[in-house]
């Protein structure tokens, strides 16, 4: 709790001229920024605007080049995690810190004091996760909890370390609307309790609900200062990303076209034991419409994909069908030539191999698509660099795809370059039926925008184009149609004009309305 | 003394080292660190302990010099592999190689030399317990030092606050570094501790198995040491079992073989293998248990970015 009398004004952390380099490249370059006692401080920006590098500098995780801090007036060499405890800060990270081997109260009691026994904190943390309405098991294992119970473990280890500050990293990014508004209700008590809060995100609608001030960053400096209540959503994106960010519509498209991909009553079982099993999945893409997928992570999305693309064929020919001939059984090869595409959700190690270049990931996915065009000498089956590279160069130009040389490795691209090349690897197909598995994940807003311009386009010109996405923004940017994906079961598809926020919410819970509320209280 | 303890207690003798060898690596290899040069810290043991022994005529300063060797020559693992980050399988492999060369250099002197057996020690009262008595109470210390070693390090992995801390380092370095835990030094120590196992296990069988020298005497037990730690999902308890199971059917189908059983003697020899391997499996079938057992970062190399 911050110390009685502590002056208002004077802040709570002060950081000074800031600067971390990697090489020669500046991730923070010169960043000044303060945090008041008993306030949540937004800090803005784009990914690779150098958010997490300086928060990790706040934590002790990585040790700054130069510049100074200053905790409650004092300047502070914050050496360590453990350092950053003692001082009274906490910290909640994007991609947690958890052990999944590990039980609940085993991963809270590293961070702690190592004179409590196991069987204590277990109670305390069980009796503060309830006090601030965010209730765990201390008993359960990690890897069997949902992404928002991980969060929870995170904020509540920070929260037994008393803290003054506590860091949140991109904290709604994996959770769902009703998720996020109980976070909200919690951070509202730090608030009222003297707490301050760092609040990282790139999501201007919550930032500009919760938060008192804000620092924007843009390419590792600090663009703007503000209380985000009297900006306008457009003037703190400006600040974000410097220019205007084009605005995607799905109008223009329809759900009037014949039906070129459709799965009925898909079912597949987990192959993995934390992996979720499919159950009776029926949808319908019709030529001329984008159909997003919507559902937070790990709900069955990835095995939704892989059934659908044919990288793990189902049991049956019949359940998929593309453009009305059954394929369930068919591997991907097989599917693509018939002229559908797919855009997997890793980039690195999944769509692309990072160490090989461009032209060579291009190679990897259409040998057998563009067999003619790419490869020649009969059977041995040579690769045309030429064409090859040609084909390359066009899908760049097309994306705007920005490289450091003619055919650089795919690991050397920024996410945002890469995704733009992998999606535009399959629109260069022209393919009539196109999946993609969270197409802007971790991309940057321009990149984003590009992307999903990109997909409407396609389903104008007459393709069927799936989506699955977490990003609600996304989806409503781009589909005709909605459907949610929760714990391996699909809701009705509703036209998007037809949901609101609320409702998706609801769904991704697994409140599935006229169908299967019966089904979900038993899966619980 | 009849011939059923006579065979029980040859199995013991014979899973003494195979235990003392796997619990070390796992505790390696719960630190998230793949250690393959088992059978090259074992077979360092055993010379050293061998060659102390014979210099002072004490084995109890043997199986201290046995000890040591494994840990120092782990120690030169832990430097190439953890701060020089070098590949740990072909490091491993290398501390093998470089353990049975070295080994058979400095013992080239001691071949052919009788050796002092370790001797017994004796509990009273206890001892004179019928059939259980003179097998367990009538051991020598590298025995006792098994057992006691397996409780130890039961405990110290899922009860005590430093055992934790090496399981989280072993699930995710990078957690654990950003906890503030010290993820190089845990490694290091646990590389260390594994070495003084393997050592003492390579002690065991220049002192008690067949006390003397001979070059190579570790005849691959390192590397059953390092596959058991894997069918035994990283728990102490079935490392113990299929400890000696392994040493129980290779010494009941060297009897078996000695009496003429009609049954191919490859296949007789192959059994211990294979046995162990299906009751291994069998016990580690949940997998989701052996999920949460495995150290998921099991062999990747550790580099803090500062």
């Amino acid at each position: 709790m911050p110390a009685e009398g502590e002056s208002a004004n004077s802040p709570l952390l002060a950081v000074g001229n800031l600067t971390k380099l990697f090489g020669a490249f500046a991730a923070c370059n010169g960043i000044d920024l303060d945090i008041r006692a008993g306030e949540i401080h937004a800090l803005l920006g784009e990914n690779g605007a150098g958010k997490s590098t300086l928060v990790k500098m706040l934590f002790g995780v990585l040790s700054p080049s130069s510049g100074q801090i200053l905790w409650q007036g004092q300047p502070v060499q914050i050496s360590s995690p453990s350092a950053a405890r003692k001082l009274g800060i906490g910290m909640v990270f994007q991609h947690f810190s958890l052990f999944e081997a590990l039980t609940v109260a085993e991963n809270i009691a590293l961070s702690m004091d190592p004179g409590v026994s196991l069987s204590r904190i277990a109670k305390e943390a069980s009796d503060l996760s309830h006090a601030y309405g965010l209730p765990l098991d201390p008993n359960a294992h990690v890897a069997d909890l949902s992404v928002g119970e991980r969060q929870r473990i995170e904020i509540v280890r920070a929260l037994l370390q008393n803290p003054k500050l506590i860091i949140l990293d991109e904290p709604t990014s994996v959770l769902t609307p009703q998720e996020a508004d109980r976070l909200f209700e919690t951070l509202g008590k730090l608030k009222a309790e003297g707490r301050s809060v760092l609040y990282i995100s790139h999501r201007l609608e919550e930032v500009q609900r919760i938060c008192d001030r804000a620092t924007v960053l843009r390419h590792g400096k600090v663009t703007g200062a503000c209380d985000p209540r009297k900006e306008t959503p457009s003037s703190l994106a400006r600040m974000m990303v410097g220019s205007d960010v084009a605005h995607v519509s799905a109008e223009g498209t329809n759900t009037k076209g014949a039906i070129k991909l459709e799965a009925r009553h898909l079912s597949a079982g987990a192959r993995t034991p934390f992996a979720v099993s499919l159950k009776n999945i029926c949808l319908k893409v019709h030529a001329g419409e984008v159909l997003a997928i919507a559902g937070v992570a790990g709900n069955g999305q990835g095995e939704l994909f892989d059934a659908l693309s044919g990288e793990y064929p189902v049991e049956s020919d019949d359940v998929i069908r593309i453009a009305d001939k059954p394929v369930g059984t068919r591997g991907i090869n097989t599917r693509r030539l018939m002229g559908a595409g797919f855009v997997p959700e890793e980039r690195h190690g999944h769509a692309a191999v990072s160490a090989l270049s461009l032209s060579d990931n291009l190679v990897l996915a259409r040998s057998q698509s563009d067999r003619r065009a790419f490869l020649g000498g009969g059977v041995l089956g040579l690769i045309r660099q030429d064409a090859v590279k040609m084909a390359a160069k066009r899908i760049s130009e097309a994306m705007d795809v920005r490289k450091s040389g003619e055919n650089p490795a795919a690991g050397s691209l920024s996410g945002g370059n890469l995704q733009k090349f992998i999606v535009g690897r399959e629109l260069d197909r022209q393919p009539s039926v196109l999946v993609v598995n969270q197409p802007t994940w971790g991309v940057d807003a321009g990149a984003a925008s590009r992307i999903r311009q990109a997909l409407v386009d396609l389903a104008k010109s007459g393709s069927a184009v799936l989506v699955i996405s977490q990003d609600l923004d996304e989806i409503f940017e781009v589909a005709t149609e909605i459907a949610v994906i929760s714990e391996g079961k699909l809701s009705d598809i509703y036209p998007a004009s037809e949901l609101s926020r609320e409702k998706i919410g609801l769904l991704m819970g697994g409140m599935y309305g006229k169908t299967g509320t019966a089904e979900t209280a038993h899966a619980h | 003394m009849g011939i059923f303890e006579a065979i029980l207690l040859t199995v013991i003798t014979a899973a003494t080292p195979l235990v003392l060898a796997a619990l070390g690596e796992l505790v390696t290899e719960r630190s998230g660190v793949l250690n393959l040069g088992v059978e090259g810290m074992m077979v360092m043991g055993a010379a050293c302990a061998f060659i102390a022994t014979q210099q002072t005529g004490s084995p109890y300063i043997g199986i201290l010099a046995g000890i040591a060797s494994g840990a120092v020559f782990s120690l030169l693992f832990g430097f190439l592999t953890l701060t020089l980050v070098a590949n740990q399988v072909a490091t491993g492999l290398a501390l093998t190689i470089l353990g049975l060369g070295v080994s058979g250099m400095i013992g080239e002197a001691y071949v052919g030399q009788s050796g002092i057996k370790l001797p017994q020690i004796v509990f009273p009262i206890l001892s004179d317990i019928p059939f259980i008595g003179p097998l367990l109470f009538r051991q020598d210390l590298i025995f006792y030092l098994s057992i006691a070693l397996v409780i130890g390090v039961q405990w110290f992995l899922f009860r005590s606050r430093a055992g934790l801390k090496l399981r989280s380092v072993g699930d995710s370095h990078s957690s654990a570094h950003a906890l503030g835990i010290n993820v190089i030094r845990t490694r290091y120590l646990a590389v260390m501790f594994g070495g003084g196992c393997a050592g003492l296990a390579g002690a065991q069988l220049s002192l008690v198995y067949t006390p003397q020298w001979v070059e190579n005497m570790s005849a691959g037990r390192g590397w059953i040491a390092l596959a058991l730690v894997v069918f035994a999902s990283w728990r102490p308890w079935r490392v113990v079992i299929g400890g000696y199971l392994f040493g129980a059917v290779s010494i009941s189908q060297l009897y078996a073989q000695a009496f003429g059983v009609g049954i191919p003697s490859q296949f007789l020899s192959a059994l211990p293998y294979l046995a162990t391997i299906v009751v291994l499996i069998l016990i580690s079938h949940n997998r989701r248990m052996t999920l949460i057992n495995t150290p998921a970062s099991l062999g990747k190399p550790f580099v803090p970015d500062r």
